[in-house]
């Protein structure tokens, strides 16, 4: 016990000896906290149309007036040809365009039909879907207006209509930055825990200051325990201030229980640190263990559901994701945070990530040999 | 530099694999979606309807239940991500009182799939009663004729293979060269340096050609992975692209130096590299978050961000088709950040010298 106290004694001088680190370890995350999870927003809106208008009767008038007051949209251009227009396509100055075509108020009322052109930049597939969806829709609403006015309204109502009522739960207004605070917090701490234990032992490898500790009787246990546990206070003092963000910055509320969460965060930091820690065992030089930890870190961030769905995954990759432990983490502190979701409804995911974290650091325990 | 084998199988090898893997992994589409549906009116119209979304890709039914309880303690479990309702009598209303109603209830704690699972429906459900109208007459139609440009499947490689790519050769190069000068420091090799005739100006560059090479060959196979894997169409010229990648390569490794020169030890410099940028670069870029969506602050902030440059300038080329004269401003945006970092990193070098 002792002797871990001087080991953990050193290892703290050692992180807060460097105050540019130290800095670096606070400061970025929740620097990112505040800053980045207002910028993950996927609502399509202020998409930026295009019209050509051949017609310029009153019912063209009236129906891009329409259009603009739905709000989804904001004029990119009035141009006379539909060259002009495709030209703010190219530009991305525009995402839609819609032609009018010349006669559209008289045929329309005339011979019973008239056709609209739609050219949406679809390079972005979901966006093209959904605003050329609230256009249809707009399209739809408007040739209903037209219907009641020119028919009798007796008629009117024959058509029979299904209407889709939508109820959002556990976050009603759809505030995206609900959904990634949690998510987000759990990657600061995953990239700052699995980084810096990454760096650590090799940082002593490569100085040559591990072959002072290798002739001292220290096990090489301890050794690595003291490795570990600076990181895991750090952690779990990041995510203190993390949750205080939330808090007072974004005014979220978790609706389940805190304890849970730290519950969680203390197996899931055990299970990072030991993933860093293997990489470094593996590793001869910084520059080795930072491409290691970089490669896998990178995929942690963009596999483990933070930023796109894992449904949306092909069944291969689900399956990688399935070894993230950081999927896990996410999942659980959203279901916590929003859904209130108790204990028994992330059992499972507590117990992967709990053997996971044997597994890591089991293996960087064999890994790491005090002699070489 | 080419001493260290493991070093460079990782150089080489890490950015085959993160394009492989987030090129057909990552996609914004919404797709295999866990649904359950509670069905009380159990006809021909409902069926018809669940039969429809039954045969979407993205939705995957779980099981059909009939209580309130049960849809709440599966939202709990995180199973389900929306919950379809058929109140009773549905097509009894349909056909006679000529309404009816579906109630569509999303799990909205991630509101981006919430959302778009509930278009999805929407649309599902317009297309049947588009089916039930076309029996019969309706008057004064307006037919919209739809076109969708640059990807008429909607398929999710194109908008994100680009910005795949942006990511990976920025992240690559700047870890890469952030080490360089500081790994010296550190081993006190610098001293050696230091005292050699070789001008600053020539240090800094000679660091930076063999990362150049490497990320040239780097680009090459990414470049041959996303046409011959991933599908990506190049409709511009292929000489403008290599050229703008490598601007934009040499823009990360300047930026690399320029870390590099402003740190002490090579663990500060990769932390500033991998937690400093790893983030900005993703969320910013503008390929995964539309940039308008953004409040105007953030807008801003994301014009510093080299990758939102490339991520522009490459869909121009590979979708659009585009030549110079569209993306000479963004092609000057990142020769600027370029002459800016080279230039800090020579004087913060020259300070160190005397």
């Amino acid at each position: 016990m002792r002797i871990m106290k001087f080991v953990l004694q050193k290892e703290f001088r050692q992180i807060f000896r460097d105050k540019t680190l130290l800095k670096m370890i606070f400061i970025m995350p929740i620097v990112q906290l505040l800053v980045l999870p207002m910028a993950a927003n996927f609502t399509v809106k202020n998409i930026n149309l295009s019209i050509v208008d051949h017609d310029h009767s009153t019912y063209s008038q009236k129906f891009i007036s329409k259009i603009f007051s739905s709000g989804y949209f904001k004029l990119a251009g009035d141009n006379p040809s539909f060259l002009e227009s495709y030209v703010l396509i190219e530009n991305d100055k525009a995402d839609v365009i819609l032609e009018i075509p010349e006669g559209f108020e008289k045929n329309l009322t005339r011979e019973n039909g008239q056709k609209l052109f739609i050219a949406v930049n679809a390079i972005n597939g979901v966006k093209a879907l959904v605003g050329s969806g609230y256009l249809n829709s707009i399209i739809m609403d408007y040739n209903n207006d037209i219907r009641s006015q020119l028919l009798q309204p007796t008629t009117f109502n024959l058509m029979p209509t299904i209407e889709v009522v939508s109820s959002n739960w556990f976050n009603p207004n759809l505030t995206y930055y609900i959904f990634m605070v949690p998510g987000i917090l759990v990657m600061l701490i995953t990239l700052v825990g699995g980084n810096m234990t990454a760096l650590n032992i090799v940082k002593e490898k490569e100085i040559g200051t591990i072959e002072q500790i290798n002739v001292t009787p220290l096990k090489k246990y301890q050794f690595l325990l003291g490795k570990l546990i600076p990181f895991w206070i750090i952690g779990m003092i990041i995510f203190s201030i993390g949750l205080m963000i939330a808090r007072f910055a974004y005014g979220i509320i978790p609706i389940g229980n805190i304890g849970l969460m730290y519950a969680f965060l203390a197996v899931y930091l055990f299970t990072i640190l030991g993933f860093g820690l293997l990489i470094s065992t593996y590793a001869e030089t910084q520059q080795q263990a930072q491409s290691l930890a970089f490669f896998f870190l990178m995929i942690f961030n963009l596999m483990g559901g933070l930023f796109t769905p894992i449904d949306s995954m092909p069944e291969w990759a689900q399956w990688i994701t399935r070894l993230i432990p950081i999927s896990y983490f996410i999942n659980v502190m959203r279901m916590v945070v929003l859904k209130g979701s108790a204990f028994s409804d992330i059992q499972y995911h507590l117990l992967i990530v709990f053997v996971m974290g044997i597994i890591l650091n089991g293996w960087a325990v064999i890994n790491y040999k005090k002699t070489s | 530099m080419f001493r260290d084998r493991k070093t460079l199988l990782l150089l080489f090898g890490m950015p085959i694999v993160q394009i492989l893997l987030f090129g057909f992994a990552l996609t914004n589409e919404i797709k295999n979606s866990k649904i359950v549906i509670a069905d009380f009116a159990k006809d021909i119209a409902s069926q018809e309807i669940i039969g429809k979304i039954e045969a979407s890709k993205n939705f995957n039914i779980e099981k059909s239940i009939l209580s309130s309880q049960e849809i709440e303690a599966a939202f709990k479990k995180g199973e389900i991500k929306i919950a379809i309702v058929f109140p009773n009598n549905f097509n009894y209303d349909l056909r006679h009182s000529n309404k009816a109603q579906i109630q569509v209830i999303a799990d909205a704690s991630d509101p981006n799939t919430a959302t778009t699972l509930t278009n999805y429906i929407t649309s599902i459900v317009n297309d049947y009663q588009q089916d039930i109208w076309k029996t019969s007459k309706v008057p004064y139609r307006i037919m919209p004729e739809l076109r969708m440009l640059y990807n008429p499947d909607l398929k999710g490689a194109p908008n994100f293979v680009p910005g795949v790519m942006a990511m990976v050769l920025l992240l690559v190069c700047v870890m890469m060269t952030s080490i360089s000068i500081v790994r010296e420091k550190e081993l006190g090799t610098m001293e050696v340096l230091l005292v050699s005739p070789f001008k600053p100006f020539l240090v800094i560059v000679s660091k930076m050609i063999p990362y150049l090479f490497i990320s040239l060959l780097n680009l090459g196979i990414i470049l041959v992975l996303s046409i011959f894997l991933l599908e990506m169409p190049i409709r511009g010229s292929l000489i403008l692209l290599v050229a703008e990648s490598t601007l934009f390569i040499i823009t990360a490794l300047s930026l690399g130096l320029f870390i590099s020169t402003i740190t002490d030890t090579q663990q500060t410099a990769m932390s500033i590299s991998m937690l400093g940028m790893m983030l900005p670069t993703i969320l910013l870029g503008g390929y995964m978050f539309p940039i308008e969506n953004m409040p105007i602050a953030l807008q801003v902030v994301s014009n510093i961000v080299p990758a939102k440059w490339f991520y522009i300038i490459v869909k121009a080329i590979m979708l659009k088709g585009l030549g110079f004269s569209y993306i000479w401003k963004e092609t000057l945006v990142l020769a600027g950040m370029t002459l800016l970092f080279l230039l800090i990193s020579l004087r913060n070098f020259k300070i160190r010298l005397a």
